[in-house]
């Protein structure tokens, strides 16, 4: 499913909505949550999963190509770990 | 930094703030939208959502765990695990802070 399918979903279940106003829903949610992360926040959504960011140290990588060492920044990774709920659900454990 | 979290909550309320739908029918939305996403991986969907990242379950085989408390070894049965691949402008905007 893309986001343009997940979109036409929701326009499907909410006639009254307009499309345009469905789309926005949509962005604002992913967008919101990057602006938590961006922050350094985390993003806790019981039942489907959290999301945060974990920090990676700088570390001496090789370029595969040459072999060369190169020298890799610390960088900020997003992380997604998934609720219960979900994990339940994708196993065909349905709990109500 | 002091780390905040947030909660369904806040993001119905930029959807209020955004949309201009009511709070509750802007909380309803943000509970479809999770939904959607949810049954889209229970039935095995990848979820792509471009600019953000995409959602994919993975099968994983049965190995033998140990419980580290008594050393016994049990069997870890085969299960499926949710698995999160941040897009490429989602890393770059965590890492630039925007």
């Amino acid at each position: 499913m893309t986001k343009s399918e997940l979109i036409a979903r929701l326009a499907e279940r909410n006639p009254h909505l307009y499309q345009r106003d469905v789309e926005r829903i949509v962005a604002t949610i992913f967008e919101e949550i990057t602006l938590a992360l961006a922050r350094g926040d985390r993003v806790e959504l019981r039942g489907f999963g959290a999301f945060s960011t974990k920090t990676r140290d700088a570390r001496t990588g090789r370029n595969p190509r040459t072999g060369d060492a190169v020298r890799v920044g610390s960088k900020v990774v997003p992380y997604f770990k998934t609720g219960k709920q979900l994990r339940d659900l994708i196993n065909g454990e349905a709990s109500a | 930094m002091s780390e905040q979290t947030v909660t369904r909550a806040h993001l119905s309320e930029a959807v209020y703030q955004e949309v201009g739908l009511s709070r509750n029918e802007s909380a309803d939305l943000l509970e479809m939208v999770l939904d959607e996403v949810s049954s889209a991986l229970a039935k095995g969907d990848v979820v792509k959502i471009s600019s953000f990242g995409s959602f994919s379950v993975r099968s994983k085989g049965e190995r033998i765990g140990r419980n580290p408390k008594t050393g016994e070894e049990v069997p870890i049965l085969p299960r499926k695990v949710l698995v999160f691949r941040p897009s490429q402008l989602l890393k770059a905007r965590i890492n630039e802070g925007a």
